[in-house]
């Protein structure tokens, strides 16, 4: 990032009226007055106060304001439970293609062969990958996953006319969206604590599914966790819900640490989401879009949502008559601009391939955790999965050194933070996944930054107490964000 | 391995420091029955070359509007995108960072979310707009959330028949569990039936849904459905199209409580329905309610202004069961090219590419009635620039013959509402021109 | 900060206080601190029901959202409307202008369940508070 390329003024701070970036060729079609085609009362009153520029002023205004950003093309990312891998850039150029970038949603099945052809694909690899029967890709992300994931066990329960499932087991450690799926797809959260080990406490687990009996309708838990750790009770879990009817969910948001290593499927799972975003890399776009594919076992498969893809005589077809789908969860079929790269990544590698994907992200997890665990304290004992999770509790207790400060002084030192207080059972956590795609001299580079803040919290606290101050901005007032709301521009 | 970098040396370096003598060693809690006999089948490793050839292959599959002349709507269009967008959002700064959790180096994104809301309140007329959701659909479906929150008690969905039927399937699979009812009102003529939307409208209502233009291209008297909404204490809800809110009223202004719609015809490619991106905007007061995320201008230390995510105590990583929306991220990405594309454009470049649709899809529907057979579906419903065709025969067919001619003539309403079976959604951009119009008239001779 | 005598508490950082027939509820010191830049205060009205160990209204900071728990059940009599606009109050005088509703106590044996300062104290030390 360069401080000379900084832009401070908003797009409608810079516009002048009766500047233009784009013209369009005249009316072909005769001039006919509006009001003569539209009725009268419905037009509008006064034109949107849209901002008013030429194509220089506005790809200048974009491309300066690009340079207050940090991006995986130039800086290191280790955001846990984010995935913040490398987006290969002929993910890009095949997403870009005509055939792919510019095809109607509700184009003929048969002009869109290919299109369906790589979604079918995808679907089939990623059954494949999670060791489970079918997989629908049309949720929009990886929470619209959960939900859909959650109707499918609900309407589940519901045709083995036992409405009266009702509830759905929550680790503490899990994503906020679990539990807040199971709010609006109409079901209650029951949570199940974490033992000393950062796994789930079976004794609870069991008490739970004792005191709630016929009222569970599934357990949802993300393996490996939160805390970068695979749920080694994994099949005693699976058994213990399938003994009492209910069903296993996975959030698949750590997949990263399985390819190749252990499939869902294999280990009791019934249902659960990818974020093709994170495992297959999808750019983040500075927050979206992403897809989130839901795969189930084979007494899922009648509730799958529509439409569905299904290969008939050497044809793809959509189809929409399933009588005990939940039904369409979205307008079209998912985000098929996201299956293109998730695809290629899946085809770039192989089979072979991906395990080596899972094996460079643990390893750098773990190479990571040990070259830290010095100076930080670790959350649970290692080795960790993907991602290493770490307390700054010592440096809060030494000079109030929170993991906030020293997430802002990495930004000072060229790095991206990891996630902070996330998960919410570790106090002042630090989690870190550095991904398959950093090389070791980035990683060394990171673990020199780290130690270094370990050593300012200990000696000069206040220059991380004060940090960042290389940014275009320092620390943000968030309360006044939230006591004076200023949501939109409006002139001076 | 071109994306995993590590050499032996980095491997035998790094096992080193860890203290384990193998990679395989690390996933020891990983229980051995469970770790696969083979690898996966996915099939081989491609690379770049391979994969790119692939990659124009598959694509080369497909018919796109690159060689078929679109006509094909549903709120989703074949509109001119100015080069300077892709060029823009593919900058890695904005193309490969993540949700801006950390202001200070995010700030690019950040504040270009802040002009999106911005715009999109001067589009709809409502004073907040979020920094975007998924889609169009689902962004109805969290509208009706929303309304139920404001009306806990209520379990009544009013919706026009007129409204996008995916739209509508989508609400129904958001209602169903937690137990709304979603009642639909019928659109004869094209057009919400407004008596029967006030019927339907009972004080048990929560929220009232149309569509502005409606799925088949005509103009609703939103105001009409704005006064039954409200006369049952319910929101007022309302999909717009954002294009056509360059020349209809703003539905905020016309007393709108919550304004959604599907964000593609904003510089976003067709891409076979996304991904795109959905807006959202309300009433001030309704800001501790909404989905998704919000920027907010503030200042840092030192006094400069400066751009957060605010009002995050409503989410799910927060509030978890009890936040307003599962909902964890927006589209950034997609509204960024609605702001680049709305910068390009300006007030008066929008008014003409919707004023250009709008005559272009009137001089088309009058030639398209005038071929034996054929007829306006809905002669007396005003359309903006889309419009329902009666043909000879059954829709699909017609489709499939303009297909030979290379003509992708509209959309079947015939899977949406079988009475429609020989009807023909036609939608017309400012990209179609005069030549193009004459090819669509000779596809349906 | 001394806490009041005449207080009772719950381990969920509430106070009440009994003024003749009735109970005023607030937050402590304690929990102030710990919330830190107050944005939100959510109360009831006047006339609502509340019950002992259940959420009364709710209390925001920045990045965190915290229940307000009932000490005792019973009818709200009185709402402090102007706290939510003046929440600098809660962190100058919890336990007196920072009070939030007044409740007239529908079963009243409640009061001996709540914990008196001493317990209260020892809630608090297990916080790592002060």
């Amino acid at each position: 990032m360069s401080l000379g390329l900084v832009e401070d003024r908003l797009v409608f701070e810079k516009s002048r009226a009766g500047r233009r970036g784009v013209t369009l060729p005249a009316s072909d079609a005769g001039e006919a007055p509006l009001e003569s085609l539209l009725p009268g009362g419905a037009l509008r009153n006064a034109p949107p106060a849209l901002p008013e520029l030429s194509e220089l002023e506005v790809v200048r205004h974009y491309t300066r304001l690009s340079g207050k950003n940090f991006g995986i093309d130039t800086t290191f990312y280790p955001l846990g439970s984010c995935t913040m891998k490398y987006n290969p850039r002929v993910h890009e150029y095949g997403a870009s293609l005509p055939g792919f970038a510019r095809v109607h949603p509700l184009q003929p099945d048969e002009t869109v062969q290919g299109f369906l052809a790589l979604a079918h694909s995808l679907e089939r690899a990623l059954a494949e990958i999670t060791g489970l029967a079918a997989a629908t890709l049309n949720p929009s992300a990886g929470a619209h996953g959960e939900l859909t994931g959650v109707l499918m066990v609900r309407a589940y329960h519901h045709d083995r006319s036992e409405p009266g499932r009702d509830t759905v087991l929550i680790p503490d450690s899990a994503h906020g969206t679990n539990p807040a799926t199971v709010t609006i797809a109409g079901m209650q959260v029951q949570s199940v604590k974490s033992g000393p080990d950062g796994r789930v406490d079976l004794g609870d687990l069991r008490e739970k599914l004792g005191t709630l009996g016929g009222r569970v309708a599934a357990m949802m838990i993300t393996n490996p966790s939160t805390l970068g750790l695979f749920e080694i009770r994994i099949g005693e879990i699976a058994r213990l819900l399938h003994e009492k009817g209910a069903l296993l969910y996975m959030d698949g948001a750590n997949m990263n640490a399985l390819l190749g290593i252990a499939r869902p499927g294999d280990f009791g799972v019934d249902v659960m989401h990818l974020n093709l975003h994170k495992t297959f890399t999808q750019p983040h776009g500075g927050g979206g879009p992403g897809a989130g594919p839901v795969a189930v076992g084979e007494k899922l498969v009648p509730f799958l949502p529509v439409p569905r893809i299904v290969q008939e005589g050497g044809a793809y077809r959509r189809r929409e008559d399933f009588p005990k789908t939940i039904g369409r969860v979205r307008s079209f079929q998912g985000n098929p601009g996201v299956f293109v790269r998730a695809y290629a990544y899946i085809r770039s590698h192989g089979g072979e391939g991906l395990r080596k994907v899972t094996e460079a992200a643990v390893l750098n997890a773990n190479y990571i955790l040990a070259r830290l665990r010095d100076a930080y304290d670790l959350a649970y004992p290692g080795p960790c999965m993907h991602e290493a999770v770490f307390s700054a509790r010592r440096q809060v207790k030494q000079n109030g050194v929170r993991a906030l400060d020293i997430a802002k002084r990495l930004i000072d030192l060229g790095f991206h933070p990891p996630t902070i207080y996330f998960p919410l059972i570790v106090p002042e956590s630090l989690m870190i996944e550095p991904t398959e795609t950093e090389p070791k001299e980035t990683l060394d580079a990171f673990v020199a930054a780290m130690l270094t803040i370990a050593g300012e919290a200990a000696e000069e606290p206040q220059k991380v107490k004060d940090a960042p101050v290389t940014m275009p901005v320092t620390r943000l007032d968030e309360v006044r964000a939230v006591k004076q709301p200023r949501l939109r521009w409006r002139p001076r | 391995m071109r994306y995993v970098p590590h050499t032996e040396q980095d491997r035998t370096e790094m096992l080193r420091a860890i203290g384990a003598g193998s990679v395989e060693e690390l996933f020891a809690p990983v229980p051995k029955e469970l770790r696969p006999k083979r690898p996966l089948d996915v099939g081989p490793a491609l690379t770049e070359p391979e994969l790119q050839s692939w990659l124009e292959e598959t694509a080369a599959r497909d018919r796109s509007a690159a060689d078929l002349l679109c006509f094909a709507g549903g709120g989703f269009y074949d509109r001119f995108i100015p080069a300077a967008i892709d060029a823009l959002v593919s900058r890695g700064e904005f193309l490969t960072s993540y949700t801006p959790y950390q202001p200070e180096c995010s700030q690019g994104t950040l504040q270009y979310l802040y002009e999106y809301q911005t715009m999109m309140a001067e589009l709809t007329g409502l004073p907040v707009s979020n920094a975007s959701l998924y889609e169009g659909a689902t962004a109805c479906a969290e509208a009706m959330l929303l309304s139920w929150g404001l009306k806990e008690t209520s379990r009544r969905v009013v919706v026009s028949a007129a409204v996008h039927p995916h739209y509508r399937r989508t609400l129904e699979t958001y209602a169903r569990p937690v137990g709304l009812e979603v009642v639909t009102v019928p659109a004869p003529g094209g057009l919400t039936d407004a008596a029967a939307l006030r019927k339907a409208a009972t004080p048990e209502t929560l929220a009232v849904l149309v569509q502005q233009p409606n799925f088949f291209g005509a103009v609703e008297d939103v105001p009409s459905a704005v006064a039954a909404a409200h006369a049952a204490g319910a929101q007022a809800v309302v999909a717009a199209d954002p294009v056509a809110l360059a020349l209809l009223e703003a539905p905020g202004a016309q007393g709108a409580d919550i304004v959604v719609g599907e964000g593609q015809p904003l510089g976003c490619p067709l891409a076979f329905g996304g991904p795109t991106f959905g807006f959202f905007c309300v009433r001030e007061e309704h800001v501790r309610k909404l989905p998704g995320r919000l920027v907010g201008e503030t200042h840092d230390t030192r006094g400069r202004r400066a751009f957060v995510l605010t009002f995050q105590t409503r989410e799910q990583h927060i509030r978890r069961e009890k936040a307003t929306s599962n909902i964890c991220t927006s589209q950034s990405l997609y509204a960024l090219r609605a702001a680049i594309y709305l910068s390009l454009l300006g007030p008066a470049g929008l008014r003409e590419v919707a004023a250009l649709s709008v005559r272009k899809a009137h001089a088309l529907a009058e030639q398209a009635a005038k071929i034996p057979g054929f007829a306006l579906e809905f002669p007396k419903a005003p359309f903006a620039f889309e419009f329902a065709l009666r043909c000879p025969r059954p829709a699909d067919e017609v489709v499939a013959a303009g297909l030979k001619r290379g003509v992708l003539a509209g959309i079947p309403l015939g899977p949406h509402d079988p009475a429609l079976r020989n009807v023909l959604l036609v939608a017309v951009t400012e990209r179609r021109t005069a030549a193009d119009l004459d090819r669509f008239v000779e596809a349906l001779r | 900060m001394a806490r009041p005598a005449d207080c009772r508490y719950l381990a969920s950082h509430e106070w009440a206080r009994r003024d003749k027939a009735e109970v005023v509820i607030g937050i402590t010191d304690f929990a102030v601190e710990h919330l830190s830049d107050l944005t939100f205060l959510d109360l009831p009205k006047v006339k609502d029901k509340v019950e002992a160990g259940k959420p009364f209204g709710e209390i925001e900071s920045v990045k965190a959202v915290s229940d307000l728990n009932a000490p005792v059940s019973g009818e709200v009599t009185a709402v402090h409307e102007d706290l939510a606009e003046s929440l600098e109050t809660l962190a100058k005088d919890p336990f007196g202008q920072g009070w939030m509703i007044r409740v007239k106590p529908s079963h009243p044996a409640e009061w001996e369940k709540l914990l008196d300062g001493t317990a209260y104290l020892k809630v608090c030390d297990s916080e790592g508070g002060h």
